[in-house]
């Protein structure tokens, strides 16, 4: 196990290069002087001094990756140059609206989108199934941040349920935060619970079509044993690989959807970095973004050798 | 797999492709079909769904119906140029990758693996932060984000049937790499690429209809689907209509081809067995 652990991180590092190359050439491509961009206007020239000699920008561009990416394994990221404070504080500030609201998408996903996928394949054909079957193709077909705003539409201008708009921080008032989470994270959550839900089906049909499932019936193994004991652990796989993929559509989606229930969260800093031309802090968003994908595969990766030991056996 | 679960499927199969027939038709006769979509009547602003405006208008009492059919040829052109151009690209690479391996194929897979990298919606935000927003840059922004996920598919595809005997046979006979790639290995890995190809065209009608949402897709005034889910935002409370159908219409389009998408795949599997 330390073997493939140590194999899996290496792995990681020329993929991470690459997404510092990618969130670099970002920045550099945007037109003008890059103390220009990354300063934005009205800058002094002691400031400019100051970062040319920092990222080393006269020299050429191979040296200013080195120099740029020298400080970012630092955890230095520049400055946002609309507020003036370091863009590694800014994301971590924001990051706990954003870790909310994907663990609520998340949530939704493994209480409602795994079972429904395991009673949809158990019994296949039935109306449950059908339902499951349609609910996933229109969970992964319809705009999250659309049906958040339908959501807002519903339970909140229409029934008056549910409460939006203004932010409430977890820390202040957990029963008030909850209620203005809970919208948003199920409108991230749909299109999630929707693939969770369509893996688990088709891991658990594939599984109870193999040999070792029938010998289990044929020992007298009940359904529920079967289920349970037999079917779940191996389809369990597939649907983790999944959800780890699926962290980049949270993460993305993110973006939409804090935007949509104005919500104070890392997303919503990269559109305002947008806004704002600071392109400091939109690289630095970037590569957070792209930085925490990677890992949480990589967490995946090791998670599923965790379930399954043949795959670390077999990758030796 | 019993009669009634494959009548259902080939119900749903069939309903799917006429919808995007319908879909279809609309982005090429919309404008001769449809009222102006941009003609405004400041006396109906945010008028609800009648016998004359169907779907209601929007705040500049423009008619939206026809915005909503004619959004369907923005966003369908930008879905399928964009995937069009990621399936050439990505395919050129991933066919480079797979035949010639070595060098080239590490080289080209360090790179697409950073690019997977990114969660596509950020990468073609940031893209569209660079450029600016546009129908042609967005188009090119979802390429750019969607070009690596062919190049991986491609490149499996290839490396799969590379081994195969007629490959082995064609190169055997001294044929050059050009018309082995062409002749022999590009007609053998379309299925996988057709499959993509329709699932890939439904995020990319997603992606168009979440960057015009937030501003950075199509030119403000071009009628795309997002672009009107964007101006319907403000007017949620009072006029439900200007967000709902451009919505249903995103959802009906991008509903129909996962089941076409789902159906071509099922279908391939079945043939494989």
């Amino acid at each position: 196990m330390i073997g493939y652990l140590l194999r899996r991180l290496i792995s990681v590092i020329p993929v991470l290069l690459g997404v510092s190359l990618v969130a670099f050439a970002l920045v550099r491509l945007v037109p003008g002087d890059p103390v220009t961009v990354l300063l934005g206007p009205g800058y002094s020239p002691e400031e400019a001094a100051v970062l040319r000699e920092r990222y080393a920008l006269d020299r050429p561009l191979p040296v200013q990756y080195l120099a740029w990416l020298t400080r970012a394994v630092q955890g230095d990221l520049g400055h946002s140059f609309f507020t003036g404070e370091p863009v590694v504080k800014a994301i971590v500030d924001r990051l706990p609206v954003t870790l909310e609201l994907a663990a609520i998408a998340l949530a939704f996903a493994l209480l409602v989108g795994v079972p429904l996928g395991i009673i949809s394949a158990v019994r296949p054909g039935k109306w449950l199934d059908h339902l499951a079957r349609f609910g996933g193709l229109v969970g992964i077909s319809i705009p999250g941040f659309w049906f958040g705003a339908i959501l807002i539409l519903i339970f909140s201008l229409n029934l008056g349920l549910l409460p939006s708009g203004r932010f409430v921080h977890l820390t202040d008032d957990p029963v008030e935060n909850v209620k203005r989470m809970l919208m948003p994270g199920l409108a991230l959550g749909t299109a999630v619970a929707a693939v969770a839900m369509r893996t688990a089906r088709s891991a658990m049909l594939d599984v109870i079509g193999q040999d070792y499932t029938r010998t289990a019936r044929a020992k007298g193994v009940s359904e529920r044993g079967i289920v349970f004991r037999h079917a779940l652990r191996n389809a369990l796989v597939p649907v983790v690989t999944v959800l780890g993929l699926q962290a980049g559509y949270l993460l993305g989606g993110s973006v939409v959807i804090e935007q949509v229930f104005s919500l104070p969260g890392v997303g919503r800093l990269a559109l305002q970095a947008i806004s704002g031309r600071d392109y400091a802090l939109l690289q630095g968003t970037v590569l957070f973004a792209a930085t925490a994908f990677v890992l949480i595969n990589l967490a995946v990766d090791l998670l599923y050798a965790r379930i399954d030991p043949r795959i670390r056996d077999a990758r030796r | 797999m019993n009669a009634s679960s494959v009548r259902l499927r080939f119900n749903a199969f069939t309903f799917a492709a006429a919808v995007l027939t319908i879909y279809g038709l609309a982005a090429l006769l919309g404008p001769w079909v449809t009222a102006d979509p941009y003609r405004m009547h400041p006396d109906a602003a945010l008028a609800a769904p009648s016998a004359q405006h169907w779907f209601g208008t929007d705040a500049f009492g423009r008619d939206l119906l026809s915005r909503v059919v004619c959004g369907a040829r923005t966003s369908l052109l930008v879905a399928i140029v964009s995937v069009g151009l990621s399936l050439l690209a990505g395919g050129l690479l991933g066919l480079c990758a797979g035949y010639f391996g070595g060098r080239i194929d590490a080289l080209l897979s360090r790179v697409n693996d950073g690019m997977l990298a990114f969660p596509d919606v950020l990468l073609a935000l940031a893209i569209m932060a660079v450029l600016g927003a546009s129908t042609t840059n967005v188009t090119l922004a979802i390429a750019i984000v969607y070009t690596p996920i062919f190049a991986r598919i491609t490149r499996g595809a290839v490396l799969q049937i590379k081994p195969m005997n007629y490959i082995e046979a064609a190169r055997a006979l001294g044929l050059g790499h050009c018309r082995i790639v062409l002749r022999h290995v590009l007609p053998n890995i379309v299925g996988p690429l057709v499959v993509q190809t329709t699932l890939s065209l439904a995020f990319a009608i997603l992606a168009e209809a979440a960057l015009s949402f937030l501003g950075l897709g199509v030119e403000p005034d071009a009628p795309s689907w997002g672009m009107m889910l964007n101006e319907g935002r403000d007017w949620m409370e009072l006029a439900w209509w200007v967000s709902v159908f451009p919505g249903l219409a995103i959802t009906l389009a991008v509903l129909s081809l996962n089941i076409v998408g789902d159906g071509l795949r099922d279908a391939r599997v079945r043939a494989a067995r």
